[in-house]
């Protein structure tokens, strides 16, 4: 590359500093490989060396053919980052949704795909992969994906830093086959949603603060005068993660060639660390940054603006406040301080409000559009997002009650509550800004098929309807079942008894599952053939975005 | 010690929260600040590609 066609400020200088800092890691993972004292950081070291040559080796070739464009234009959105991260989300849903299945399979049939002589297929080893695959595969594509894409949107310039958001991008990647292939060997800190051990917890920093500062130099060479909200969620989720992951993460390597790892904290500060991180990876990561997308894709799909901007203030400002300090309820009768308990119930509660502000404003951003929940089934995945965000936010409230939680603590009933903000918060909030984003990217006037979003939207959502109802069944009956004495004082069943009565709650949740990952694979199946531009997906000529002006109302009605 | 330093993160703190989300309530409710949030309500509806100016 010459200084000639890459003159901006940041040009040829990230793809150079990117390629140091990457391999200069390369190299350390050499080293690790070579003076490994466990088995599984050689093959976790090999892997990232693997990963880290196809990186540079592409990026030499990519570069090698910039002779006379400039990658990083500054009159142009960086969009092909955006579709880039389309289609990682759509594959590690898919991959996340499908060991979902077969860990739901697995329970209920506990034979099944279990082969003793392969240690990887143990429930104990897919479990945390499902997890992190939906969560932060799935969870973190989509984010990394729109936040790229609305922060260039509502600034109005291109995003800062060069190379840097590729970085961000296929940092993100490592991180998440060096998660996904570790737990399978049986690399894991124990800790709910941060099983990584140590050197991928110290790669994800790297990665997470590059991440930041792409996002804050976009905001601060922005050319809006108002930093528009979703901008705020989403720097909210990119801060408060960053905190979450350093403090959650502090421990010392047994060895510099070794996975294990020691926590720095012990006992009750290590429990309330963890769920302190663990309920505000809830609240930063699947609440805050998926509140984003509602407020730039709902206002922006059915082209009215948000209902109250006054309330989205109100909304951001009260949320961060107070889910913050809702982690306690997590440990409810024990070692932790029963005022500490207390108060993490008591903050529980008052989040209810927050949310549900939140959810009204996303929902009234329709009012005088209502036709489109019948017209676009797009629109009504996000607004049915809206209303599982709604359930989802009373029952966590009522399930943080001490009492409450007496009966729904370890059942099955905190599955259900899960999965119902999981599916259907996030995976469809989510879903909707993939079905927007497709034609958006690949200037279309409309996705391959209307009907298979029809048939997506159908499915899932009787998929979910099985999921939760099935958990509510087994929850609060396991729940009674475990605190039920005789009239001698003794327990009335032993533990094998209620796991045994939950197995038809487990087939029914295992079929709700199925169904869900089935409309998933429509969904990349549409998303794919839209963007071949096949079916519905004309191009778009001049336009640059086809959902600016919309077609008049008129025509999107049908004849009644 | 100990006493000293919570007792001074516990009032301290709740007195910042409060007035720093005081802040924000005044900010969002203000009137005038009306014409404002309307130009940022509406502006990614206006988006018509990157600004060079």
């Amino acid at each position: 590359m010459t200084s000639r066609t890459i003159s901006s400020n940041s040009g040829g200088g990230s793809i150079a500093s990117v390629s140091a800092l990457v391999a200069v890691f390369g190299v350390l993972a050499l080293i690790i490989a070579g003076r490994t004292i466990d088995h599984a950081m050689g093959i976790q070291a090999m892997t990232f060396i693997v990963l880290v040559t196809a990186f540079l080796v592409g990026t030499g070739m990519w570069a090698g053919n910039l002779i006379n464009r400039n990658p990083f234009d500054e009159s142009r959105y960086e969009d092909t980052l955006v579709k880039f991260g389309v289609f990682a989300s759509v594959f590690w849903g898919i991959a996340g949704l499908l060991v979902g299945v077969i860990i739901a399979l697995q329970l209920t049939f506990p034979n099944i795909f279990y082969f003793p002589e392969f240690g990887w297929t143990n429930f104990g080893r897919l479990r945390p992969l499902h997890t992190s695959a939906v969560i932060f595969a799935f969870g973190g594509n989509v984010l990394l994906a729109t936040s790229f894409y609305v922060v260039q949107r509502t600034c109005r310039t291109r995003i800062a830093g060069g190379m840097w958001p590729w970085f961000v991008f296929w940092g993100y990647q490592f991180f998440i086959v060096l998660a996904a292939t570790g737990y399978l060997l049986g690399v894991t800190q124990s800790k709910e949603y941060a099983e990584p051990e140590w050197y991928v917890d110290l790669w994800l920093t790297i990665v997470w603060v590059a991440y930041l500062l792409v996002f804050l130099g976009t905001l601060w060479k922005r050319k809006e005068p108002h930093i528009y909200v979703a901008n705020w969620f989403y720097l909210s989720f990119i801060v408060t993660i960053a905190m979450l992951h350093i403090v959650n993460n502090l421990s010392i390597p047994v060895s510099w060639t070794g996975t294990k790892s020691v926590q720095v904290f012990a006992g009750v500060q290590d429990a309330m660390t963890q769920w302190w991180y663990g309920h505000n990876a809830v609240g930063f990561f699947l609440t805050t940054g998926f509140l984003a997308i509602m407020y730039y894709f709902i206002p922006k799909r059915v082209n009215r603006p948000v209902y109250s901007y006054r309330l989205s203030i109100v909304h951001f400002w009260s949320l961060i406040f107070i889910y913050i300090w809702a982690g306690p309820h997590h440990l409810h009768y024990t070692a932790l301080p029963q005022w500490a308990q207390t108060l993490g119930m008591t903050f529980s509660i008052m989040l209810w409000m927050p949310s549900w502000g939140g959810m009204i404003n996303g929902v009234m951003t329709l009012s005088g559009a209502w036709d489109k929940l019948r017209t676009d089934p797009v629109v009504r995945m996000m607004v049915v997002s809206l209303a599982f965000y709604g359930m989802a936010t009373f029952e966590g409230p009522l399930m943080s009650v001490r009492a409450v939680n007496s009966l729904s603590h370890y059942t099955e009933w905190g599955i259900g509550h899960v999965h119902s903000g999981a599916l259907g918060w996030v995976g469809y909030i989510s879903f909707g800004a993939l079905y927007c984003l497709v034609p958006w990217l690949y200037k279309k006037k409309a996705l391959f098929s209307k009907s298979l979003v029809e048939w997506h939207f159908w499915i899932s959502t009787i998929g979910i309807l099985f999921y939760m109802i099935s958990m509510w069944f087994a929850g609060i009956m396991e729940g009674l079942m475990w605190r039920a004495y005789n009239e001698y004082g003794f327990l009335e069943y032993s533990f094998v008894e209620t796991v045994e009565a939950k197995h038809i709650s487990y087939m029914i949740r295992a079929l709700g599952g199925g169904l869900y990952f089935s409309g998933a694979v429509i969904m990349a199946y549409n998303l794919v053939r839209t963007a071949l531009g096949h079916g519905a997906a004309e191009p778009v000529d001049s336009k640059p975005d086809p959902y600016a002006n919309p077609e008049p109302r008129a025509t999107l009605v049908p004849a009644e | 010690m100990y006493e000293a330093l919570s007792s001074f993160a516990q009032t301290g703190g709740l007195v910042y929260f409060v007035l720093m989300f005081a802040g924000a309530l005044v900010y969002a409710l203000w009137p005038s600040n009306q014409d404002t949030f309307d130009r940022a309500a509406n502006s990614p509806l206006e988006d018509k590609g990157p600004s060079n100016d």
